[in-house]
């Protein structure tokens, strides 16, 4: 809760016309001081990421750690069934037979891996979420058609709402608008 | 630092280098923004009237799910002696029709997927409808191994390990148990990998749409999407890394389809050729089928701008150069059953050329490996009739491979005293019919809720993507 009984803030966002203005102001955000901020754009924007200094490279080592289960989970079920659970003796041959084997683990080390990346991903990006205060804005609605939109969140501890309003003014944006919460 | 390169715009970069004044075909036409392109294609979902043409082929199509739903419940009822299959040619029409089908399907993850990691910009436009044929197929070829299990509530046992009450695991030692696994593993990733592209464009639809029913579907399915910098940052890496996963993959389920036939003994699938010749033989097909979609879609909605000319003639190139591979493939059959000197594989391939079912091959030959050589010429890559016509005869010529490889075999092996013909009763053409009938149904209905181009990867195609986009100044410069 907010003191003082104003409507609870959780930022400020400036929209922009071009993802250029977008990264520029993003940079000078950081520049400024601001670390608790995001960036909105229709098109995924490589330059962002510098921009805002995100480095996360959980979701590389997660699939890898996915696929690896996979393939051992698939690998084991198949020597298990073959050898323990249901031994069948065709002829005197070898209920280990490794190479038949191969084709499922391939398969299952895939599954998973394809699984983690995806439910990794939306996990790490925190969805679903059927709401966001972002979306208390009208114009965000432009965010998936052709407009930019940087948000600086009212956590940052350099937060303040006249002064971080007339930074952002400062950016070139088209408009500020005040997130409510 | 490490930073999984943004392949999409690298991609677009790549295209408008190509596209420059140069006399390549641009891959969206030229006058196109970010608004533009979104209003365009998501208008097609949202406000065009859904003509009487759509609801002229969804009728259709509907028509003949309800000849899947009789010939399904009539095979249920009574069991597969419905269908024509019988000793010796026990995989009839359920077999062929799987191969065929799994086949279509494998173009469009070899479009997603393999052309995303080779940096073809101009898969950007196709790749969401092909994924969506792909679901769509692999869904009606699902349909016939299930059924030719007879009762497939009794098969699960012994195609899924499960701990059952009569202890019994599957035989992990059969290609019929792998294929269960890749098939399975290529419906989910394909899954994946279609809905992980459409979540951007769900958001973008939920955000334009100005029905109430249409935000809340759009919205749910979207989960949230907002096109923060963070969530593209993972999305862009989970993208990538799942065409890397899918790549494999395809190769991987038609090499194993191609196992069903090769472990075996039987003369004229008993062969090292069969995986790759298999895997070349689906991506042929596909894009068979892709054409055969793409041509009448664009001009129907009107998508010339976004399917370009470029996009025909590289779809053509690809067509004639895996149906070379497939003719190379025609080939050494021929001649390793000569060169084996085994009585039983050179009397296979002549009672396959001059026997009962000759003028199959003969036809299977004109279809796959005479027509398509008409594609080393320009005019006819260029021209939308003739190749949808050569599309057609394609998907025709594949169909007839898998009879071919399916019935010649088994219908004259090892001992005369067992030889025997196959041919299909109604309830196998309904069948088959039927399927065709799903899959033209759910495309339908594909195209009227669903963005059938993925507008979010578009807009990174717009030319002036360039000066918007992608900053020219060095990052470091300005810091």
């Amino acid at each position: 809760m907010k003191p003082s009984g104003r409507p609870s803030v959780y930022g400020l966002m400036a929209e922009f016309e071009t993802a250029q203005g977008l990264v520029e102001a993003a940079r000078r955000a950081h520049k400024e001081g601001y670390r608790k901020m995001d960036a909105y754009s229709p098109v995924p924007i490589e330059e962002l990421h510098d921009a805002l200094h995100m480095h996360d490279e959980r979701l590389p080592k997660m699939v890898m750690i996915g696929g690896i289960l996979g393939g051992l989970g698939g690998y084991g079920l198949q020597y298990w069934v073959s050898t323990m659970a249901y031994p069948l003796n065709v002829g005197g041959r070898p209920l280990h037979s490794w190479p038949m084997f191969i084709p499922v683990t391939f398969e299952t080390t895939i599954l998973a891996a394809a699984l983690t990346a995806v439910l990794g991903m939306l996990a790490l990006n925190g969805l679903p979420q059927p709401f966001h205060p972002v979306f208390n804005v009208p114009r965000f609605a432009l965010a998936s058609r052709n407009r930019f939109f940087l948000c600086i969140e009212a956590r940052d501890p350099k937060f303040n709402v006249e002064r971080t309003r007339t930074f952002l003014e400062s950016l070139g944006s088209r408009e500020v608008t005040t997130v409510e919460d | 630092m490490t930073q999984i390169p943004d392949i999409r715009n690298s991609a677009a970069a790549q295209a408008r280098a190509t596209a420059g004044p140069g006399p390549q075909v641009p891959v969206i036409a030229p006058g196109y923004s970010f608004a533009t392109v979104t209003d365009k294609i998501s208008a097609i979902v949202l406000t065009r009237k859904t003509g009487l043409g759509w609801w002229f082929g969804f009728g259709i199509a509907f028509l003949l799910v309800n000849v899947l739903m009789i010939s399904v419940a009539y095979l249920l009822a009574v069991g597969t002696g419905v269908w024509g299959v019988n000793v010796p040619v026990g995989w009839g029409f359920a077999i062929i029709n799987f191969v065929w089908w799994i086949g279509i399907g494998h173009a469009g993850t070899l479009i997603s997927a393999i052309l995303l990691l080779f940096k073809q910009s101009w898969r950007t436009s196709i790749n969401r409808f092909a994924e969506a044929m792909t679901l769509f197929a692999v869904a009606c070829a699902a349909l016939f191994p299930i059924l030719h299990t007879g009762r497939p509530w009794l098969a699960i046992y012994w195609l899924f390990p499960y701990p059952n009450t009569m202890n019994v695991w599957p035989q992990f030692r059969s290609p019929l148990i792998w294929d269960v696994f890749a098939v399975s593993t290529y419906a989910t990733v394909s899954l994946l990998f279609w809905f992980v592209g459409l979540i951007p464009d769900l958001a973008t639809l939920r955000d334009r749409s100005e029905s109430r029913v249409g935000r809340v579907i759009y919205g749910a399915l979207a989960m949230g999407w907002r096109g923060s910098a963070h969530h593209w940052h993972r999305y862009e890496t989970a993208y990538l890394l799942l065409a890397g996963l899918a790549t494999p993959l395809v190769v991987s389920v038609h090499t194993i389809v191609s196992f069903d036939f090769a472990v075996s003994v039987i003369p004229g699938w008993h062969a090292t050729i069969f995986p790759p010749y298999f895997v070349a033989g689906a991506i042929y097909s596909g894009f068979a089928m892709v054409l055969t979609l793409a041509i009448p879609i664009r001009k129907i909605y009107g998508l010339e701008d976004f399917i370009t000319e470029r996009h025909l003639n590289n779809m053509a190139k690809i067509l004639l150069v895996t149906g070379l591979i497939v003719a190379y493939g025609y080939m050494i059959e021929a001649f390793m059953a000569w060169y084996s000197a085994n009585t039983y594989e050179i009397y296979m391939m002549r009672n396959r050329m001059t026997g009962p079912y000759g003028p199959f091959y003969l036809a299977l030959i004109l279809c796959n490996g005479v027509m398509p050589q008409l594609l080393w010429i320009k005019k006819i890559r260029t021209n939308v009739l003739f190749l949808f016509i050569i599309s057609l005869i394609v998907n025709v010529g594949m169909w007839l491979e898998r009879f071919v490889i399916v019935v010649t075999s088994l219908h004259r092996d090892f001992l005369p005293s067992s030889w025997g013909r196959y041919s299909p009763t109604v309830w196998d053409w309904g069948l088959y019919v039927g399927t065709i009938g799903l899959f033209l149904a759910l495309l339908f209905l594909f195209l009227r809720f669903l963005p059938m181009i993925s507008i979010f990867e578009m807009r990174t195609l717009v030319p002036d993507a360039e000066r918007r986009a992608l900053p020219q100044v060095d990052s470091e410069g300005t810091r």
